[in-house]
């Protein structure tokens, strides 16, 4: 009777697990029991995908082993007159759970290849660079540390981590950068190039997939593709000194055409403080220059020319 | 005159002759200056004791400044503070040298021998842990650490870290990490040399087993680990550039030197956990360890590939597919001898007759919670997945599932067991009932939300969140679980202090137990053993025992259902 109870106790427990992942999966997308997607984000989702697969896999196994350890202790708690088994072993059986666990990690390895390309390659864009629709195959074209073909369309923006900052830098002939928010067109397939400028960081907003490593000296690729207008937050996940807590990120996603604007305000904006800022360098280079004069030769160009 | 008649008489047989025998060194002097092997024991643990609480009174702190978002407790540059020195006291100062402890005092004993190989070496073990402890504790006057307990590159270069503590931190490491090393050249001597009589490989005890293969481990990790700091340490103060990136050094660099160290380390302080459930089990359940041969090959097996999985602590960094590929394989490899062994434990369980003492206590309920932390360790492992999970809480609750629900429960367990033997006195069941109890659910209170918390996007680390963030229930609910769990940690602490005096006299071997530590009175003399036992099986006390009762006539076998000691 004993000899059955084994298996018998797995058979029993698979069942209601199985049915307690279905009926708490529905719910429970925010967070609780996954990790988070939303925007649309393929490399999102698909790493939510994998990861219920491996949820239920280790469910089932969770409720196997602990349902036979609380059995175990049940059934065979000391009672008087009862004999405990000397059993040394049984290597049939030792095989048997040995390849039971190698096998389950093959079915898990083969899984995630499988799944592989949807979360590391880029998604091709709707969009391409004017925001006009691209009539292409929904296929993946790229892995991340390939550069994509020339016909592919995708915007690359360069993430580079400062205490407690993200800089980004946009593609295009003007100098186009932003702070924190991160504007992106709706439909585009973005590419990231992180890096870093002082300390280690690590870049990571939770529903437009995982974190990758913004280290000092590299550049590690991530991507995403929006397809849903939004603000997307998340925030430093590596320790980078004492305000790490308070490195914010948010990615603003807007129609194609609102993005165009946004992008050229930002470009004149920038353009006019550089040209404030030329403008006020030679104002104080002027006053230095006839403050310089009128001091004599006594205190010339010591401002300028420090003794060495 | 008497003539001696040789002949008639039978030669004299040497005999031994009482000599006056030099009563134990008493007082604290016998502390600073002893070399006995289970003294030494003793004052390991007692340190770790110690640190343990220091540890746990900074997680504490950390957890009531998490306990309410924007919460306004501790400044930012306190909170890293803390977690630095809860991690890095924790990892250095309780869950490696913990088994030092034990092993000192437990492994001559078990293997009948009567010290280790090298005492004096092993005195020196003991005090360099001690001060590496206290060169670390020593920067709470000035400024501690605040680069966390893995000290990644460049925040903990002088540029970004200029305060002493993180030098601080290098000479602990240099400390504990020689401490480790000795002892573990010690231990190696000690088991390949000294084994009783009959005591083969296949006889060996399991625990002793486990204290092998971590001492290899320690030999190759933490000599790899005193090279790494030295790194930094050269590059803080005497202008190397090995992890510059501005001077041709790099950043990545570090993480692997560290984690080639730190993962190794995680079998460290978990592999004597291992050999405490396997020695525990067997005697409560009142049946041999079921598949001793593949626990133990399962030992070696994990230490060797513990050595080849480091980097998926690096799964995020910029490394090509078949870098993250190849450490998900390695990883996952590693869960299958880590299975045998909980399968071995269950069926260890099976068809005996399972006394629920604390200590069985303490090992069961740290296998079913080390079982989650091996789970989630394959959610860590798949490496897409762990992009979204690494840097989380979720993460802190894996680490936590594996290093309290493996080591700390494996290190209660092991006090609740070897008490009696180290003092002749028992632990209060009662207390330790309740000890378990509280320790249990706080735990599980604790951590298991952590999980949610890192899914919902929680970072480690951070020293607050907004209110907004969705974050707030978990982390009340932690708060509240960690003040459980340290109630429960107190309720032990109570009773080893209240035992020493009150608890009741254990004699030799309470537990009915299968090895040879058992065989002397409780606590043993400082010589250990009059005549060491020869060892015929991997349990010379049921061997004993029987022989004992085939002798003398007097029943010594344990029954089922007899209380065993009056506690």
């Amino acid at each position: 009777m004993a000899r059955s109870g084994l298996p018998h106790v797995l058979r029993r427990a698979a069942a209601p697990a199985l049915l307690a992942l279905l009926v708490i999966a529905a719910p429970a997308s925010a967070g609780l029991l996954a990790p988070e997607a939303g925007g649309g984000s393929r490399n999102a989702e698909d790493t939510r995908t994998l990861y219920w697969l491996i949820f239920a896999l280790g469910v089932v196994v969770f409720v196997g082993v602990e349902a036979i350890l609380i059995w175990c202790l049940v059934r065979f708690r000391a009672r008087k007159g009862a004999v405990a088994a000397q059993i040394h072993g049984n290597t049939r059986l030792e095989i048997g759970w040995t390849v039971g666990a190698a096998v389950i990690l093959v079915f898990l390895t083969i899984v995630t290849f499988v799944m592989l390309p949807g979360i590391k390659d880029p998604a091709a864009s709707d969009i391409d660079e004017n925001g006009n629709p691209v009539a292409g195959t929904p296929a993946a074209f790229a892995a991340t540390d390939q550069p994509p073909p020339p016909r592919g369309a995708s915007m690359n923006i360069k993430v580079d981590g400062q205490q407690y900052l993200w800089r980004y830098k946009y593609p295009g002939r003007q100098d186009v950068f932003s702070y924190v928010n991160m504007y992106v067109p709706v439909g585009m397939t973005v590419t990231l190039d992180i890096s870093a400028d002082d300390v280690a960081h690590s870049w990571w907003i939770p529903e437009l997939g995982g974190k990758q490593d913004a280290l000092p000296g590299y550049i590690n690729k991530s991507w995403f593709k929006i397809t849903e207008p939004g603000i997307y937050r998340g925030q430093c996940a590596e320790l980078c000194g004492r305000n790490h807590a308070n490195m914010y990120a948010a990615i603003i996603a807007m129609p194609f055409d609102r993005w165009q604007a946004w992008y050229d305000r930002q470009a004149r904006a920038i353009q006019a403080a550089k040209d404030a800022a030329a403008q006020q360098r030679r104002e104080l280079e002027q006053a230095e220059g006839e403050a310089a004069a009128e001091g004599g030769g006594a205190a010339g160009g010591a401002g300028q020319n420090p003794s060495p | 005159m008497a003539s001696l008649d040789f002949a008639s008489r039978t030669l004299p047989r040497p005999q031994i002759e009482r000599r006056a025998v030099a009563p134990d060194e008493r007082g604290w002097t016998s502390w600073i200056t002893t070399t006995d092997h289970k003294k030494i024991g003793i004052l390991y643990l007692w340190t770790v004791a110690v640190f343990f609480v220091l540890g746990g009174v900074e997680a504490l702190l950390i957890r009531l400044q998490l306990g309410a978002p924007d919460n306004t407790l501790l400044s930012p540059e306190k909170y890293n503070q803390l977690f630095t020195m809860h991690g890095t006291t924790m990892i250095f100062l309780v869950t490696v040298p913990v088994w030092a402890g034990f092993a000192n005092y437990l492994l001559p004993l078990m293997i009948g021998a009567r010290d280790v190989a090298f005492p004096r070496l092993n005195a020196w073990s003991y005090w360099m842990f001690l001060f590496g402890g206290l060169a670390l504790y020593a920067s709470l006057f000035f400024t501690p650490p605040e680069a966390g307990w893995f000290s990644y590159v460049p925040l903990s270069t002088a540029e970004y870290s200029p305060s002493g503590g993180q030098d601080a931190w290098i000479f602990m490491v240099h400390l504990t990490g020689l401490s480790s090393m000795l002892g573990a050249v010690n231990f190696i001597a000690t088991i390949h040399n000294m084994r009783a009589p009959g005591m083969g490989w296949g006889r060996l005890p399991l625990f002793v087993w486990t204290i092998l293969v971590y001492s290899y481990l320690i030999v190759l990790a933490i000599s790899s680990l005193a090279a790494t700091v030295t790194m930094l340490l050269l590059d803080r103060h005497f202008g190397t550039n090995f992890f510059d990136p501005n001077e041709g050094g790099s950043a990545l660099l570090w993480q692997h030197l560290f984690w080639f160290f730190g993962h190794p380390e995680v079998y460290i302080l978990i592999l004597p956990a291992f050999g405490v459930f396997s020695e525990v089990l067997p005697v409560f359940a009142r049946k041999p360890i079921f598949g001793y041969k593949a626990i133990a090959a399962a030992t070696a097996g994990i230490a060797f590939l513990g050595l080849l999985v480091w980097a998926h602590h690096m799964f995020a960094t910029p490394s090509a597919t078949v870098v993250l590929a190849f450490f998900m394989l390695s990883s996952f490899v590693i869960a299958v001898p880590t299975g045998v062994k909980i399968f071995n434990w269950l069926a260890t369980l099976w068809r005996g007759t399972i006394e629920f003492r604390v200590p069985l206590l303490f090992c069961v309920g740290g296998i079913a919670t080390f079982v989650i932390g091996g789970i989630t360790g394959i959610f860590l492992a798949v490496f897409p997945v762990d992009w979204q999970l690494t840097d989380t809480y979720f993460v802190v609750a894996h680490m936590h599932y594996v290093a309290f629900g493996g080591t700390a429960f494996a290190m209660m367990a092991a006090t609740y067991y070897w008490f009696p033997k180290m003092t002749g006195r028992m632990l209060s069941e009662t207390m330790g009932k309740v000890a378990f109890w509280l320790t249990l659910i706080g735990f599980h209170v604790t951590f298991l939300v952590q999980h949610s918390a890192g899914l919902s996007g929680m970072p480690r680390r951070v020293y607050e969140y907004s209110d907004g963030s969705g974050w707030h229930l978990y982390n009340l609910i932690s708060t509240i679980g960690a003040f459980i769990l340290a109630l429960g940690v107190i309720v032990s602490i109570v009773n080893i202090v209240r035992s020493l005096k009150v608890g009741v006299k254990a004699g030799p071997d309470p537990w009915k137990a299968n090895t040879l530590e058992w065989y002397m009175p409780s606590p043993p003399p400082a010589h250990n053993f009059d005549a060491i036992p020869r060892v015929r099986s991997v349990e010379p006390m049921k061997d004993i025992r029987r022989q004992v009762e085939q002798m003398s006539g007097s029943p010594q076998r344990f029954e089922a259902g007899r209380p065993m000691v009056k506690a």
